[in-house]
């Protein structure tokens, strides 16, 4: 498969994908709102699934081989959570986590 | 009307601009395609966080069929939104269409959190210009940033760490919302099983199997114990 056409499909893919989360609930939900285990999954999965991705891709940021095991990721990733609970400010806390990893990246600290 | 829906949108302009340029410098500086794919798929996708992990499933070669997975339950709570807007839209015509394609968090908490009179057209023409108007910002913001990540050439080591920064804000914002820490631990869990067991190209798919099984299993205990799941 050539490349533009892996990215052209996989832009088809991920807009279809999205879309469908989005209209699932007008074309087949109307009756069952009120159904106990829907409610529950509503309630219950988005934050797993947020929880989830967190987890996996904090692994996959980290160095496993190094001596600090894992600390390259694991403190940008606690401070984070640190600051978002301190000021609960989406950009600030994504800004400086994003900034204090490219740091440590970049200069080799903990690697 | 749209001096009001721009007052209204405002808090979103300002939410979406950094968020999709952070979205393109991401995109235009991890991967090699041209900058203007950037905006191409906020036109199309229009997800914040799906766009933002569509880049390193990009960077990744992901398949398709993983693809279509990890999008479809990334945006799962979406499939809530939509259940309490039901009547919201109802007779909404061609605008519908549309209400529905750009129902994102942002747009969803303005459209159900913002005052409204009877007049049910005016509302979901207002509605759609709302939805429209954000949808705008999202693809200005990632084309500035597709634009400038391609330019300005600097040492992006490491920016992709933004999408994990994305992924814990999230997660606290959900966990506090809900009041709850089940889904917190129900997720580390399962991510946890799939990251020792399965090799990391099907750890996505894995985690999302085991954390489906464990709220089936969680709602059928709760059943079991009260007669009816606790949503208190």
């Amino acid at each position: 498969m050539g490349e533009q056409y892996y990215l052209a499909a996989f832009i088809a893919i991920s807009a279809l994908a999205t879309f469908a989360t989005r209209v699932v609930p007008f074309l087949f939900f109307e009756r069952h709102t009120e159904h106990p285990l829907v409610q529950h999954i509503g309630r219950y999965l988005p934050a797993a699934v947020m929880a989830l991705l967190a987890i996996i891709f904090l692994q996959r940021s980290a160095n496993w081989q190094s001596g600090f095991i894992g600390l390259d990721a694991l403190i940008p990733g606690l401070l984070v959570v640190i600051i978002h609970l301190w000021r609960r400010n989406a950009l600030l806390s994504i800004a400086v986590g994003t900034a204090v990893y490219m740091i440590v990246q970049q200069t080799g600290w903990l690697l | 009307m749209n001096h009001h829906t721009f007052r209204l949108t405002l808090p979103i302009l300002f939410g979406y601009l950094p968020l999709g340029m952070a979205f393109g410098v991401l995109f235009a500086t991890q991967l090699d395609y041209a900058w203007w794919v950037a905006p191409l798929m906020g036109l199309v996708i229009y997800a914040g966080s799906g766009q933002i992990l569509a880049v390193s499933l990009l960077a990744a070669n992901a398949g398709l069929v993983e693809v279509a997975i990890a999008m479809f339950v990334l945006n799962a709570r979406h499939l809530f939104y939509g259940l309490s807007l039901l009547g919201q839209f109802r007779g909404a015509g061609w605008r519908k269409g549309y209400l529905i394609f750009g129902l994102t968090d942002e747009t969803y908490s303005l459209l159900t959190s913002r005052p409204r009179s009877s007049d049910r057209q005016h509302e979901q023409e207002l509605d759609f210009r709302i939805t429209a108007f954000n949808q705008l910002y999202w693809i200005i913001g990632c084309a500035a940033g597709g634009l400038l990540g391609e330019m300005v050439s600097f040492n992006s080591t490491g920016i992709e760490f933004a999408l994990v920064a994305l992924f814990i804000v999230l997660t606290i914002e959900q966990v506090k919302t809900l009041g709850d820490g089940f889904p917190l631990w129900a997720g580390t869990f399962s991510a946890g099983i799939a990251m020792l067991l399965v090799p990391s190209t099907h750890q996505l798919i894995a985690a999302i199997t085991i954390v489906t099984a464990v709220l089936l299993l969680h709602y059928r205990r709760l059943r079991l114990v009260t007669g009816e799941p606790n949503h208190g």
